[in-house]
């Protein structure tokens, strides 16, 4: 910037006003927009119990995966849709259920029935039964649903991350 | 290095060579406050376009999403609310502003030779804005959208001779209002109306640049530079305009009316203030005639507006010799302020309870006797620490809200019966933007007739705003059939008023006499 002129006193005030004002206008226009984009939906569900399958039906330590309905909230809207769980049983009482979408960068995993492991289609991943990553890039192990039992009545739940494998 | 980088930017673009030019602009030396106008009305039209961005980032464009993505903008996400009332005052205000930018210039005789050009691309420029407030009226898709719009196609649809025209250019070829007017009304708010806009805008101001600003009548100091004393001005009045909307639109709640319903004939249409004047112009002209308020009226101002300059050629512009000019501004003035007031105090009102079933004006006595309102705000402008109630629905389920009211009553120490806390709960997610109100402006006495109502189970044989059986009569618009005091006998002895009638006698107390008969006589068609 130039030297204050004689004719203009003020001109270094003016100045440092100008750029202070429109620095106010401009932070109260982008912090609320940083809560606007980034702080998601106030209204925080929990998902419900969803039935899927029947535990009688599994063979065990047989992955299958199982279809099932359920409800989610997208965005402004309720949609009933279908989702799917692979399914592992442990015993006569306990099931796994993993959730279907590899850890790396979401393609679904089918079972390999030769090679006995969860594959990843895209970048080659592949996890055990237990859903420990085995080969890949994937950096964690598959997530899983919660998992609740009503008699033979597999209930899924909320997916939670398993730790880093 | 920043050094090297700015030389490096300046050499190839200019930039910094380019806006030092814009800024050391020559003005008149007599430039000051009168002329921060352009630069305030620019200004809103980019808070416009950066609000109106925001939510289109979080809104669905089409007639089955648009009241629900809008709901889920208002109620669920941070600062939504806000990004909507600065969007929906800022409009109001930009209206404000064009209409203020353009009487400065008027007065100031700043339209004169040779700005013929930059007047007439202005009165574009405010017809433009005139169209972002018509077209963006429709997105919300609430009732108060709907009406007003299908108001508006069909003063459209009575041009002479291009009325199926304009119809179907609007989407509207049966007449009917549905996805295909609401595609072309958001294209145009959203596409075509910015773009245009911003192309004019850009226009506007490189005449402004070309002609210089308009001197005074009578320089007598050299011209200064445009950076930074007018610069502080129009940056001090922006900022102070600003201040304004940001406090109207965190003070003022912008309501989100009922999702639009073709069906629904309670609702009165009632077009945003600034076009109140047109709507109130129709009324005085009928039949044959409507079309000189629609069209003719409206076509003439706008031209006369856009002709400003060629119909008055006089080179003066002091003020004092204009005073032909300043007779009409302020003819102009008071006559849209009058058609504007005659509208406002016409518009009918109508009371957010009169829909009620007795259960429900029975569940705002709960609402009351558990004293809710203590935390929870019901108006604008009323912030209390609970959540405004208008946006339950989608914040909180039934059983939450039955939960909720337990543990609040506990530790406050009411005592009410579950089923109050059921109905209250069934009642609440009920309650929207235009009938939250209800909550506390309901009369107590209504109030209070409806609990006794529901106390006695009247609903067993009577229906109230089709809720009850009809055994008995309905008793809407039960006072035109009887009066109070026959009313008042009935219940004592209804035998004595309608022989071989079934109702049985009821010993109210008197309070609760008055309040029932209260009720009863309140109850409309």
């Amino acid at each position: 910037m130039k030297p204050p002129s004689p004719e203009e006193p003020r001109r270094g005030f003016l100045i440092a006003s100008i750029n202070g004002l429109m620095g106010l206008i401009t932070a109260a226009l982008a912090l609320p927009s940083a809560g606007y984009l980034l702080g998601g939906s106030k209204a925080k569900r929990p998902a419900d119990w969803v039935p899927a399958g029947d535990l009688a039906k599994l063979e065990q330590n047989v992955p299958e995966q199982i279809v099932f309905e359920r409800v989610r909230r997208d965005g402004w809207k309720t949609v009933k849709e279908k989702a799917s769980a692979w399914m592992v049983k442990t015993s006569e009482k306990e099931v796994v259920a993993f959730s279907p979408v590899c850890t790396h960068l979401g393609c679904a995993v089918s079972w390999d029935g030769s090679a006995k492991t969860f594959a990843c289609p895209c970048h080659t991943s592949s996890f055990g039964t237990d859903g420990k990553v085995l080969a890949g890039p994937a950096p964690r192990a598959l997530d899983r649903f919660a998992v609740k039992m009503d008699g033979t009545t597999i209930l899924l739940g909320e997916i939670r991350q398993a730790d880093k494998a | 290095m920043l050094n090297k980088v700015r030389a490096w930017v300046e050499d190839r673009t200019g930039l910094e060579s380019g806006i030092g030019h814009f800024l050391n602009e020559d003005i008149p030396a007599s430039s000051g406050w009168h002329q921060v106008f352009g630069s305030m009305a620019l200004f809103m039209f980019l808070v416009q376009v950066f609000t109106g961005i925001m939510m289109a980032l979080n809104y669905a464009p089409t007639t089955a999403e648009a009241h629900s993505s809008l709901r889920y903008i208002l109620t669920e996400l941070t600062a939504g609310r806000l990004m909507r009332g600065l969007h929906h005052w800022g409009a109001s205000m930009m209206i404000c502003i064009v209409v203020l930018h353009m009487v400065q210039v008027f007065l100031w005789g700043a339209y004169k030779k040779p700005r013929e050009a930059t007047w007439m691309l202005g009165v574009v420029l405010l017809l433009l804005t005139l169209g972002f407030g018509l077209t963006g009226y429709l997105l919300p898709w609430d009732n108060r959208a709907y009406w007003g719009t299908v108001v508006t196609t069909q003063i459209a649809a009575k041009a002479p001779g291009m009325g199926p025209y304009i119809l179907t250019l609007l989407g509207s070829e049966d007449g009917q209002i549905g996805s295909v007017t609401f595609a072309r009304f958001y294209a145009a708010h959203v596409l075509i109306l910015p773009a245009v806009t911003a192309l004019l805008i850009f226009l506007h101001v490189y005449l402004v640049r070309r002609h210089g600003v308009a001197p005074a009548p009578v320089e007598t100091a050299p011209p200064i530079k445009f950076y930074p004393r007018q610069v502080f001005k129009d940056t001090v009045a922006i900022f102070a305009m600003f201040a304004l909307l940001f406090v109207l639109a965190v003070a003022v709640r912008v309501p989100l009316g009922k999702l639009a319903d073709p069906n629904d004939v309670s609702y009165i249409p009632r077009p945003e203030w600034y076009f109140l004047f047109l709507f109130q112009v129709l009324k005085y002209f009928e039949g044959p005639l409507e079309i000189v308020g629609s069209m003719i009226l409206p076509g003439i101002a706008v031209v006369l507006l856009f002709l400003t300059p060629f119909i008055d050629r006089g080179k003066a512009i002091a003020l004092r010799q204009r005073t032909g000019a300043i007779g009409v501004l302020v003819l102009s003035l008071i006559g849209w302020g009058a058609l504007t007031a005659a509208a406002l105090s016409t518009t009918p009102h109508r009371d957010p309870w009169k829909g009620f079933t007795a259960e429900e004006m029975a569940a705002i006595g709960t609402f009351r006797q558990a004293e809710c309102w203590k935390c929870h705000s019901s108006s604008p402008g009323d912030s209390r620490p609970g959540p405004n109630l208008a946006d339950i629905a989608v914040l909180r389920d039934r059983d939450w809200l039955v939960k909720h009211f337990k543990d609040a009553s506990a530790e406050a120490g009411k005592s009410v019966k579950d089923l109050q806390w059921r109905r209250l709960a069934t009642f609440l997610p009920k309650l929207d933007d235009e009938n939250v109100e209800s909550l506390h402006q309901t009369p107590q006495t209504l109030v209070a007739g409806a609990v006794v109502y529901q106390q006695n189970n009247c609903g067993a044989c009577h229906q109230i705003n089709g809720a009850g059986m009809k055994s008995g009569p309905g008793l809407n618009g039960v006072a035109k059939r009887w009066d109070r005091k026959w009313m008042e006998e009935h219940f004592i002895d209804p035998e004595s008023k309608s022989p071989g009638t079934i109702m049985p006698a009821y010993k109210f107390s008197p309070a609760d006499m008055t309040a029932m008969l209260d009720y009863m006589m309140s109850l409309t068609d």
